[in-house]
């Protein structure tokens, strides 16, 4: 509790305990003896005026100030009419005096009004305590000495030093020192990230055994953590279609209630219904449930904790409107490479002919392959155990996209696919393997094939399946890759739909027919690396990129941004986005439902007060813990 | 420019969508949003006249509501 709380709350303590001295003092029949009758509801009167005005007499000076402004419609103002207007029944002595219940009513709003503050006091600081991943200062060498410095005074280049303990404050790429990270504040990741000199390490992670010296690649503002800051505070600008339901909601909420209020208390009465002392207690009754806080508080809370809470699991989520259609998608199309794949070749198999070594395949296929950069190539080399000496290599050919062709050894050795193999007349046979074969020939004769394939992420085949338990349709992949590997690919990971040899361009035309597929407001979600795919991370309704940690592109251009590269974390994504839907419409029920319920019972005149002043503070009570449970999730 | 300030003492998250009906009716303010769980106002509005706008947003937030402070 801050100060103001405080002595909130001691003004609470002494109203109540004058309020208590009052009942008791009426209920004795002292007042009675004193004054007589009526003259002991005249006293008793002055006497619960006292703790009401210790209680509420902000309240009745801030009404009167909107008053002032001319906005009647205020919480402050209906409160301060409800309870005057109970203590006003003291002019219908035909009626019970409702002087006790005025003075209570205006005590547990109070009560109420406190306890909705410190609520919000406490969503905030763990919101806060959330976005804990700040870094205070940053270590810079200054002559041989340590100086603590603000993270944004410090310049690219400069050479920072981050002890166990510290968290990195600034993105740069490690010169001394091992390590072990832990990203969990990023990516949700448990497993610790281990570091050594040329690595790049990412501002808000912990460093957790070794000192580490790091050269820094990008100013603080623009380092991975203060980008995260900004993009989660940033979310809840960006409003969901709910939000805005409810905000319109409340503009006419409160001006609907006050006016039938007014109606009820004047119409029946004059049409001869009853007395005027009673419709005026109803129509009191209805003011006070007349603040639509409940809602206005939760809603945006649910959205603001499910944001921070996504966060947490390394999920960051640009919008409460993206988190909304997320928790709709009913179609996944994932980019292949990337997202259900590493973006890396692997050799899977050599396939000598008969009577060859396989090594010998490997190290001719590396041998004419060690010029290149193409990730085959690199891949033919990481699977060659041997030396590779480049003296003995040259006239090293590149065939038009099939493949090379170098000496290597006074030996003419031809690496690559069928049609470079058909062009050169070579003898080949296919595999009955999937992925990219690589058929070798020396000095014209066929030596045998080298199999490679896209690796498969380790999570991808259970990331398909959690998607499909939770509630997703189809998952679509896309590929430029030739149909028969990506079939493969999709027959182990479980994918429903494949579209295979597509040329860049294609992607978006895909992704648009496979929206005109939705069907009763369902959304589509596309998966990629970040890289080279803007235009359908855009076009889809929910942009989702992945392996983000440190890739602007990505979180530029996606909705959702993943920070590390396992796909299982789109699935996490959208049960978080379901739940905290679920919370906000629980909320919105809730609250819409007691709040009609309670105006329903006192336009019978059921209802009383308290339970009136319980459907304003005691629902947005509720409403608002019921909104911290978005925050609230497991890491795994 | 657009430019975000602490709010201190925003207390009803009510209040704050009035503020923000408020302010964002006022002359020269190209877009205002205030933030009850975040307590930040974030002003946009025309560099040139931006301190102009300002002072007339704190003035116009003072009056609605009186217990909320702008901190520049």
């Amino acid at each position: 509790m801050n100060k103001k709380q405080r002595r909130w709350r001691n003004r609470i303590v002494i109203a109540l305990a004058l309020f208590a001295a009052a009942l008791a003092v009426e209920q004795s029949g002292l007042l009675a003896t004193l004054f007589g009758t009526p003259g002991d509801v005249y006293a008793s009167f002055a006497l619960f005026l006292v703790p009401y005005l210790i209680a509420g007499y902000k309240t009745l000076l801030e009404a009167a100030r909107n008053i002032r402004r001319g906005e009647a419609f205020d919480e402050a103002f209906l409160m301060s009419v409800a309870s005057l207007g109970a203590f006003a029944m003291v002019f219908f002595p035909d009626t019970d005096p409702h002087m006790a219940e005025g003075a209570a009513v205006m005590l547990f709003y109070q009560v109420g009004e406190l306890f909705q503050s410190y609520a919000v006091g406490q969503s905030r600081a763990s919101i806060a305590a959330m976005m804990d991943i700040a870094p205070e200062y940053a270590n810079v060498e200054k002559d041989g000495e340590l100086v603590e410095l603000d993270p944004a005074e410090v310049a690219v280049g400069e050479t920072i030093v981050v002890k166990p303990g510290e968290r990195v404050p600034i993105d740069g790429v490690v010169t001394d020192g091992t390590s072990q990270l832990d990203t969990a504040a990023l990516t949700g990741e448990s497993v610790p990230r281990h570091v050594e000199p040329g690595a790049e390490v990412i501002s808000g992670c912990v460093n957790m055994t070794g000192v580490l010296r790091v050269r820094t690649t990008k100013p603080y503002g623009e380092s991975t953590v203060a980008r995260i800051l900004e993009l989660v505070e940033n979310a809840s600008e960006k409003k969901a279609r709910t939000e805005n339901f409810i905000t319109r909601f409340a503009r006419v909420y409160t001006p609907v209630v006050t006016i039938s209020a007014v109606l009820l208390a004047v119409v029946p009465p004059l049409a001869g219904l009853g007395p005027w002392s009673d419709w005026i207690l109803r129509g009191l009754t209805f003011l006070v449930v007349s603040c639509p806080c409940a809602l206005v508080i939760s809603v945006p809370l649910s959205f603001f904790g499910g944001i921070g809470g996504a966060s947490r699991l390394g999920i960051l989520v640009k919008g409460s409107n993206y988190l909304e259609l997320l928790a709709h998608v009913d179609t996944v199309v994932f980019d292949k490479t990337g997202t259900l794949t590493s973006g890396t070749f692997n050799v899977v198999a050599v396939h000598p002919e008969a009577g060859v070594d396989p090594d010998y395949v490997l190290s001719m296929a590396a041998h004419a392959e060690s010029f290149s950069d193409h990730p085959i190539a690199v891949s033919v080399r990481a699977a060659y155990s041997g030396e590779i000496d480049r003296e003995k290599i040259d006239e090293v050919r590149e065939e038009s996209g099939h493949g090379v062709s170098a000496r290597v050894n006074e030996h003419l050795v031809m690496v690559g696919n069928d049609k470079l193999m058909t062009e050169y007349g070579a003898s080949w046979h296919d595999c009955d393997l999937t992925g990219t074969i690589l058929h070798v020939t020396v000095d014209g004769a066929y030596v045998g094939h080298i199999v490679i394939a896209d690796v498969v992420k380790e999570d991808a085949e259970a990331a398909v399946a959690d998607l499909h338990a939770a509630g997703v349709r189809r998952c679509v992949m896309l590929t430029g890759d030739r149909t028969d590997v990506a079939e493969a690919v999709a027959a182990r990971l479980g994918i429903d739909e494949v579209r295979a040899q597509l040329l860049p361009e294609d992607k978006v035309r895909a992704v648009e027919r496979l929206l005109e597929d939705e069907r009763d407001g369902a959304r589509l979600a596309f998966v990629g690396d970040g890289i080279n795919d803007a235009p359908v991370l855009m076009r889809a309704d929910v942009g989702i990129a992945m392996g983000a940690m440190g890739s602007d592109a990505a979180i530029e251009a996606a909705d959702v941004v993943l920070m590390d590269d396992k796909p299982s974390r789109i699935a996490s994504a959208m049960c978080l986005a379901r739940r905290t839907m679920r919370i906000v419409w629980q909320n919105i029920v809730f609250a819409i439902g007691v709040k009609v319920l309670i105006l329903a019972l006192a336009a019978l005149g059921v209802a009383n007060m308290w339970l009136a002043v319980f459907g304003d503070v005691g629902v947005a009570m509720i409403a608002i813990m019921n909104a911290m449970r978005c925050m609230r999730v497991g890491r795994d | 420019m657009r430019k975000s300030f602490r709010l201190d003492e925003i207390d009803c998250a009510n209040c704050a969508r009035k503020l923000q009906d408020e302010l964002a009716a006022l002359d020269g303010v190209d877009a205002v949003s205030v933030n009850f769980l975040t307590q930040k106002l974030t002003l946009t509005a025309a560099d040139e006249r931006f301190d102009d706008v300002l002072d007339r947003v704190v003035a116009l937030a003072a009056r609605v509501e009186p217990d909320c402070e702008i901190v520049r």
